[in-house]
């Protein structure tokens, strides 16, 4: 019977499609256009493993797992520019790789990355941030459904996450650890509509900005004052997003820092203690 | 040929559907390009397409796409005799392939354009419904024969294979339309049955669906009482009745639907101001049979509307993006990207909530009349 | 609250033999045995003993027995002591009963009712003990054919293989976390595989960075729901990749790990803080249909170059064969299938007993399904959840598995007594506990010693078994079902094994 991988079906061999990479320096251009999930991956390691330090990816248009393919030991680090939209899961597991993307994600930014950057010009999927363990992520736009889910956090490693827009809804799903910052820039009446924020949160800390009423949150989180170190911090993720983002967005700095922030944080690093018996 | 299992399918896919709200009609093309750039959401396993505004020539009849499976002449013969008694037949062809496509053991496919010819109790029935009963009729009776669409001016075109497979085979860049509506499978039960393949059709409407539904069994038990058989053992099959009893049997507009299918929490409805939670409590109460449980995205498509609908929770994915009159849904964005990069805007809705793509009225006129 | 609940275990001591020396104190974590003020008497509250026997072992003078508590309710077949104890217990405390190991009810064992065969006169039995007996195992995809190219003596293989992994005993050790494991449970489970040529799954816990260099080319590295230690040195040490969607003890729901035992070493391995509860979620929340797991799949492919095989590990459930065929289609190298009876450090026991279908029938199901589509190939299957015996590994590969995990069986070859109190950390044996005194009750090192005399036990028990069916490869037994006969099964039964009965 007809069996297809439809992943793999088809898939060329590195001559190929070589030329669809220029090599310079160490800067790599890659034009993306009809190459598959794994022939982008393929040609981006190619051009690592010769040398380039920046790739430029251009034409990208649903490929999968951009930036997953480089991992080495010793950590090499380098800087992935994509301009198109890229597929699902970009930067999955991500290795301490920078990734700056000119148009929208998809699905599962940064799932289980591990440490780097990513920097989306526009808006992503469902699941940014899942299980995300390390570095940063930074998005204009708003995001989809469990945003930040299960995301974890240890000693000096706190991933953080920044989205402009809004987030719908199971927001910090699980959240173990980290820091989320939703800016809430396009909101139409102020009010972010998610519901489920932070539900089984029992780790990191979510700040918000906008309005959201005590039923949108989830049972296990809790309000508390904002103090002097949350603006602190607040202020440096805002300077950084507005280096990234400022000549997109209509708002200033202080128009942003000025708005309403709410601080979320879990009620208990246990929220299920108490359901089971003996 | 492999026919289902008696177990219930389960599958994963993607899905594409392309509406012109100016009534405008094209071609093919596009929404295989679209699905192309999907691929690996499928296995080759299952493709199909659903295209409205198909046969304006013969937009007053209904047209039946009939399957004849393994090429079986007596099967042919009695589907033959079986319209002749109860229908006109205007006009039936072989419906054209193409013998080179990458596809496997294709059946035969033959279309019908008809209208109703109803005798003693028959009478009774509406024109619809007449249809139904006799396509019904058809699909279980018949050996070897299968009815895949069976509504006016559109028609579905699936098989076993990539869409583009599919698309290759029965040539679609060939057809027009204003709605154009894909499906690519990756099914895990009837892998080699092209009846098994999506768009799901019933007069009209048609559906491609994204997921499993949990539901299934109460689903079926509740559509049952109002004498839908679900003999294909997909969930997708429910999806169809389910909108068939509600919109067109009921009346029900797709803004309601959407709220008995996909209901919100009774948490938040607890929140709602008095009239709206005691719409949503009744339609929660009424309805509760057709709360469509588990992760599932659909797109459906009738005359006039198309409109695209997830889970209460949003299980499965969904993209919504706009470009003048063109409405895209789809499994991901980088799909739309591929056959349209600048769009006016593209967002992805809450679960539950359906994006809905309606004929601007003038196009209305001119495409139904 | 007053608790009703009725004792589960009677301490009896045999007063002459016993000289108070105080072992029985020191061993017992539960909290049965105490000194008196003068330190001249040891007090014993039987109502807190969980039968783990670890006293009665260590007793020196052999002075202590014990056994379940006698007295009972009035006896009823339908309202029985455990029924009326659990209400008894949901009513004090108003929460979800949990339990730890595989289910203990008496559902039929298909095991017991499948008989094996061996030759006589027709086909020679073989001497494993003189005779070659192979039971190398290959575990990953296989390309449908191999092309080749012949020049004179030297041929070449054309084709590009999947990697494949091999194993010396079709028997691995099956997925149980550091964590829910102490640390020396787990390493003994290590470094046996090591010692032995086979393979260990590392849970979902994570992987030790300190164990990553000598113990990673054994391991099979889990990526579950929590994704918990998960990072790209841990995929690309391991010799493979295992992703956990679900397990027989608790299809369908996530895990627990209590923040008490997230330990410094603990929070370390998983990357979560220290006392924080490791939560999995029922579901990968990157995996809501099978095109999502093929994408999860190929992540991790992507992640370690297309250089380990992936696994994808489920519970047996009523649908198993579909979703297995899915999962083949989705680009999985190997199937876990685990069974109703696996077990667990935790689980809810309204899941553990009611949820999911026998290994037997399920592997059954699958292999003939795979069959039917051609596709068998296209991956190996692994049975798990509740493989007592050498027997056992012998009949679920004629039933169709490539190989066995087992995991119950190596913690009893560790010291466990099936006591079922795993998810309280206070394991006795050292086994499932981060109390660092009772943990060191295991030597890693002696426990090593034992799970590889199991596994040459075992193995050479299969070679036994094997020689006297007149094979001397594994390989043949593979679905080799000729091999396999029912008795007291019904005909269901007999077809869904697809083997004949007895006598037939």
């Amino acid at each position: 019977m007809r069996f297809v991988d439809s992943f793999l079906d088809g898939v060329r061999r590195l001559e190929e499609i070589v030329h669809q990479a220029r090599i310079e320096g160490d800067v790599a251009e890659i034009d993306a256009k009809g190459l598959k999930h794994k022939e982008l991956n393929d040609l981006m390691r190619f051009c690592v493993e010769r040398g380039a330090k920046k790739l430029i990816l251009k034409n990208v248009c649903g490929q999968r797992y951009i930036g997953t393919r480089l991992f080495f030991n010793p950590g090499v680090k380098v800087e992935i520019i994509i301009y198109g939209t890229p597929g699902n899961d970009l930067g999955a597991f991500l290795a301490g790789h920078r990734i700056v993307v000119y148009g929208n994600a998809q699905d599962g930014v940064g799932n289980t990355m591990d440490d780097g950057e990513i920097i989306v010009h526009g808006r992503a999927g469902d699941v940014v941030a899942m299980a995300m363990r390390g570095g940063k992520i930074f998005i204009r736009d708003s995001v989809g459904y469990r945003t930040a889910i299960h995301m974890k956090e240890y000693m000096d490693r706190v991933p953080l996450l920044v989205v402009g827009g809004t987030a719908q809804d199971f927001l910090g799903e699980y959240m173990a650890g980290g820091r989320v910052v939703l800016l809430g820039l396009n909101l139409e009446n102020g009010r972010h509509r998610c519901h489920y924020i932070g539900t089984g949160m029992h780790g990191g800390v979510i700040y918000l900005r906008g309005k959201v009423e005590k039923y949108q949150l989830g049972k296990e989180v809790g309000v508390v004052e904002m103090e002097e170190e949350d603006w602190k911090f607040l202020e440096k993720v805002v300077d950084e997003f507005c280096g990234y983002f400022g000549r997109e967005i209509k708002m200033e700095r202080d128009e942003i820092l000025g708005g309403n922030f709410m601080k979320l944080i879990p009620v208990t690093k246990r929220p299920y203690g108490k359901v089971y018996s003996y | 040929m492999i026919k289902p299992r008696d177990d219930k399918e389960f599958q994963g896919c993607g899905i594409f559907g392309v509406m012109d709200r100016s009534g405008k009609r094209f071609n093919g093309e596009m929404i295989v390009e679209a699905m192309k750039n999907m691929h690996v959401r499928g296995n080759g396993l299952g493709g199909g397409f659903a295209v409205y505004g198909l046969y304006p020539k013969y937009k007053d009849y209904y047209c039946l796409h009939v399957m004849i499976q393994d090429w079986n002449e007596e099967a042919k013969m009695e589907v033959d005799r079986f319209l002749d008694a109860n229908f006109d037949i205007v006009h039936d062809e072989e419906i054209p392939t193409n013998e080179d496509a990458n596809v496997e053991n294709p059946p035969l496919f033959w279309r019908y354009f008809v209208s109703p010819q109803k005798k003693g109790e028959d009478k009774k029935l509406s024109d619809d419904d007449y249809v139904i009963k006799k396509v019904m009729h058809i699909n279980t009776k018949i050996k070897d024969a299968y009815v895949i669409s069976s509504g006016k001016n559109m028609g579905v075109f699936k098989g076993v294979g990539f869409p583009e497979d599919i698309a290759e085979f029965f040539m679609i860049e060939k057809y027009k339309g204003y709605i154009w509506t894909a499906h690519s499978r990756f099914p895990t039960n009837t892998p080699g049955w092209w009846g098994g393949a999506h768009p799901f059709c019933i007069l009209d409407w048609t559906v491609v669906h994204n997921g499993e539904i949990s539901s299934y069994g109460t689903n079926k038990r509740y559509l049952e009482m109002f004498g839908y058989y679900c003999t294909l053992q997909t969930d997708t099959e429910v999806m169809a009745y389910a909108f068939d009893l509600l919109m067109r049997r009921q009346g029900l507009p797709i803004e309601i639907v959407a709220k008995i299918l996909a209901p919100p929490m009774w948490d938040i409805i607890d929140h709602m101001d008095e009239k709206k939670k005691k719409l949503y409590t009744t339609l929660r109460m009424v309805y509760a049979p057709l709360l469509i449980n588990g992760p599932w995205t659909v797109i459906v498509a009738h005359h006039g509307e198309m409109f695209g609908l997830t889970d209460r929770i949003r299980l499965r994915p969904i993209t919504a993006g706009e470009k003048g009159d063109l409405l895209f849904l789809s499994s991901e964005e980088a799909a739309i990207r591929a056959v349209c990069p600048d769009l006016d805007r593209v967002w992805t809705p809450h679960g539950g909530e359906p994006v809905v793509g309606r004929l601007n009225e003038k196009a209305l006129k001119k495409v139904i009349g | 609250m007053k608790s009703h609940l009725l004792p589960d275990f009677v301490v009896e001591r045999i007063e002459e033999r016993c000289n108070r020396c105080g072992v029985c104190v020191k061993q017992c974590p539960w909290g049965v045995y105490s000194w008196n003020e003068d330190k001249t008497e040891i007090l014993i509250d039987y109502t807190k003993c969980v039968g783990c026997q670890r006293c009665v072992v260590y007793c020196p003078n052999k002075a202590l027995i014990v056994r379940p508590y006698p007295g009972s309710y009035r006896p009823n077949a339908y309202w029985t002591k455990e029924v009326i104890s659990d209400i008894k217990k949901q009513a004090e405390q108003g929460g979800v009963l949990l339990v730890g190991t595989g289910s203990d009810r008496p559902y039929k064992v298909y095991f017991d009712h499948i008989l094996l065969n061996a030759s006589q006169v027709t086909n020679p039995s073989i001497d494993p003990l003189r005779e070659p007996m192979e039971l190398r195992t290959f575990l990953g995809r296989k390309p449908d054919r191999l092309e080749i190219e012949i020049d004179g003596d030297d041929v070449e293989i054309k084709t590009e293989l999947y990697p494949n992994l091999v194993v010396e005993t079709p028997i691995l050790f099956a997925g149980m976390s550091y964590g829910a494991l102490s640390k020396n449970a787990f390493l003994a489970l290590a470094m046996a595989a090591k010692e032995f040529g086979t393979l260990f799954c590392t849970g979902e816990g994570g992987l030790p960075k300190d164990m990553r260099e000598e113990y990673g080319p054994v391991a099979i590295v889990q990526c579950a729901s929590g994704r918990f230690g998960v990072d790209p040195e841990y995929l690309n040490c391991a010799a493979a990749i295992e992703i956990k969607i679900g397990q027989g003890a608790k299809p369908g729901i996530g895990g627990h790990l209590p923040g008490e035992k997230v330990t410094a070493e603990i929070s370390a391995t998983r990357m979560i803080p220290e006392g924080t509860d490791a939560l999995s979620p029922a579901p990968h929340h990157d995996i809501y249909s099978i095109e999502d797991l093929s994408m999860l799949i190929y992540a991790l492919k992507e992640a370690t170059n297309y250089e380990k095989p992936v696994f994808v590990k489920i519970a047996a459930v009523h649908n198993v064969a579909a979703i297995a065929s899915g999962i083949v289609r989705a680009g999985a190298d190997v199937i876990v299938i685990d069974g109703f009876r696996g077990g667990t450090g935790a689980s809810p026991k309204v899941m553990r007993d009611h949820v999911g279908i026998p290994i037997e029938l399920a592997i059954a199901a699958v292999d003939q399904r795979l069959r039917e589509e051609g596709i068998r190939h296209k991956c190996s299957i692994i049975a798990s959840g509740g493989i007592r015996c050498s027997a056992d590994v012998v009949k679920a590969i004629a039933l169709g598995a490539d190989a066995v995990y087992i995991g119950t069986a190596a913690l009893i070859a560790l010291g466990c007594t099936m006591c079922q109190k795993c998810y309280t950390g206070k394991c006795a044996w050292g086994i499932c506990t981060q109390d660092p005194n009772l943990a060191k009750r295991l030597n890693p090192k002696e426990g090593a010693k034992r799970l590889v005399n199991l596994l040459r036990a075992w193995s050479l028990e299969i070679k036994d078994m094997l020689g006297g069916m007149g094979i001397n490869a594994i390989e043949s037994l593979r679905s080799n079902r000729e091999q396999l006969r029912g008795i007291g099964l019904e005909e269901w039964e007999l077809r869904v094994l697809g083997i004949k009965g007895a006598g037939e």
